[in-house]
């Protein structure tokens, strides 16, 4: 096998008492779509700040597109094509949705050095801005105020921002987050479609949503990864089952 | 706020202050050119620190340092001869740019109170050192000999020296604008908005932090010259804490984030406090809820007032 798009080696993150990350392996290959589940608690949003640099992990390597990117900060990473999304939702409020992406496909052209042009008008940066709006279902809304969207619309937003930046990695940190049903439905619709185009690795609870799109899966408790296999496997694994799923669940909270 | 909108407040108050020379001359009253070159010298300072507490947030309480910098950058060199205006304000220009460099380099580091506590903490110490240059007057501070010498341009002449003051000041608004309109000013802006989203998209915020509040020290030091002029005396206490909180202050009442609102918040301070005094000698206390009333019930400023509720950004 080539050498995968993501390899995560021996992590381990601790927070005084708490071994968040413990010992964690992992492997994404490109292409595939990867979603980490498991209970509350279980150390997921820190594995995902981890691997945007956002968190300095106490040992173990992270490697990104054949190259150790344990030491780079995050907005490195995401300049190598590593972009995420928050769990709870992150966008600029006090500009429109367009100024939202045309920042974020700034950030990624780079030569931000530039001081006399207004921005707003540099079609380089909204003409890219205003394709990724259409695509997430954004394009009627693209001169509202971001503070102004609604919850869906703003978690819509997010994802276009982190496609803004021509991502070779997807993290999402809990994309359907309270969302309606309907929103939920059409956010993972939308998902569905990046799938093959660029490889993202999911963190959700949303069971529907993880079982429709992930092509493999690894279970995370206490900090540790318990299981990895397709939708399948994991759903039949007795360990999972035990851990999470619901049976016999004595609740770790 | 729109551009064109902006060039138009511009043309519409450049004119308005261009008129107040012969006007004062019409009604013989030459004591309103000194006090509007006065208001529009602290315009400049409360413009440049627009750029970095308002497009950037960064609440530097220290910009009063750039003021004593440019001031000194005439003072100094006036003290041992040397009187030509483009080596004192282009020496101001320069030292209060790497002034603000180091002290941006070690203070953006921080965030919050903690901003906030280093930006004065400078100040204080630039204040004590002008205390501590016993040459060039110790805490009295000297008499600046004569004004800046620019050739054939007489700056003893009032209303030279206003015009002057003015061109500078609609220049500096100008290339204020395009800034914070320009990829460099999004990015500023964008990590004022959200610090951690900008850095997730890619932006590494802080060498534009750095270079906007060089640009913004900068702009403080030209201001500082300029002052220095209009007095035609210097003393540390141009740095004193409670100048940068004046300036500060000028920035909110006018409006932050918006570069012709610290235009009009220095004009009705400085205003304010010529009409109050001349009426009392508690002036300070008619003042203070005059100024409180504002804050409470115009959250976004003079300039909010006058232009009503509109987006702010992008």
């Amino acid at each position: 096998m080539a050498e995968p798009l993501l390899a995560i080696r021996g992590l381990r993150k601790r927070f005084g008492g708490l071994l968040a990350t413990d010992q964690v392996d992992l492997n994404v290959v490109e292409g595939e779509t990867y979603a980490i589940i498991g209970p509350n608690g279980a150390g997921k949003t820190t594995l995902i700040g981890q691997l945007a640099g956002e968190l300095r992990p106490d040992a173990g390597a992270i490697r990104f597109a054949g190259r150790d990117v344990t030491r780079l900060d995050a907005p490195r990473r995401c300049r190598l094509g590593l972009a995420r999304s928050f769990q709870i939702t992150s966008i600029f409020p006090d500009f429109s949705a367009l100024a939202n992406v045309a920042l974020a496909v700034q950030a990624h052209a780079g030569g931000s050095f530039r001081f006399w042009r207004p921005a707003a008008g540099e079609r380089s940066l909204t003409e890219p801005a205003r394709a990724v709006l259409d695509s997430v279902g954004l394009g009627g809304r693209a001169d509202v105020l971001a503070a102004n969207l609604a919850h869906g619309e703003q978690r819509q937003l997010e994802i276009a921002m982190a496609l803004a930046t021509k991502p070779r990695l997807l993290l999402l940190d809990e994309p359907v987050a309270g969302m309606g049903l309907d929103e939920s439905q059409r956010m993972v619709r939308f998902l569905g479609t990046l799938k093959g185009h660029v490889t993202i690795v999911l963190v959700e609870h949303d069971m529907d949503a993880v079982f429709t799109l992930a092509d493999r899966i690894s279970v995370m408790v206490y900090g540790k990864i318990i299981a990895t296999g397709t939708p399948r496997e994991v759903r039949g694994n007795p360990d999972v089952r035990r851990a999470y799923l619901g049976e016999e669940v004595p609740s770790p909270c | 706020m729109a551009r064109g909108r902006r060039a138009l407040v511009l043309g519409v108050g450049g004119l308005a202050l261009a008129l107040v020379p012969p006007l004062a001359a019409a009604l013989n009253q030459p004591f309103y050119v000194d006090l509007f070159r006065r208001m529009m010298i602290f315009a400049l300072a409360a413009a440049s620190l627009d750029l970095i507490l308002g497009y950037g947030g960064m609440v530097s309480f220290g910009h009063a340092a750039y003021l004593g910098i440019g001031a000194y950058a005439v003072g100094i060199p006036a003290f041992h001869g040397v009187d030509n205006g483009f080596v004192q304000w282009g020496l101001a220009i320069v030292a209060s740019g790497l002034a603000a460099l180091v002290i941006g380099a070690i203070s953006i580091r921080t965030s919050g109170v903690y901003f906030i506590m280093i930006t004065l903490a400078f100040a204080q110490m630039l204040y004590y050192l002008g205390i501590s240059l016993e040459t060039y007057g110790g805490d009295n501070g000297m008499r600046l000999a004569r004004r800046s010498l620019f050739g054939p341009v007489d700056l003893t002449n009032p209303a030279v020296f206003y015009y002057v003051v003015l061109v500078i000041l609609v220049l500096c608004l100008v290339v204020g604008g395009h800034v914070v309109d320009s990829r460099f000013g999004m990015v500023i802006r964008a990590a004022r908005s959200n610090e951690p989203r900008a850095r997730a998209i890619g932006f590494s915020p802080f060498r534009y932090k750095l270079a906007a509040f060089t640009i913004a020290g900068s702009m403080g030091g030209l201001a500082g010259a300029l002052l220095a002029n209009q007095t035609e005396y210097l003393t540390p206490d141009f740095m004193h804490w409670t100048r940068s909180g004046e300036i500060m202050f000028m920035v909110i009442l006018g409006g932050m984030g918006t570069l012709i609102g610290p235009v009009v918040g220095a004009i009705v301070l400085l205003l304010l406090e010529d009409v109050l005094s001349a009426l009392t000698a508690h002036w300070q206390i008619v003042l203070g809820p005059i100024l409180i009333t504002v804050v409470l019930f115009a959250r976004r400023g003079l300039h909010g007032l006058l232009a009503g509720a509109r987006p702010r950004d992008g």
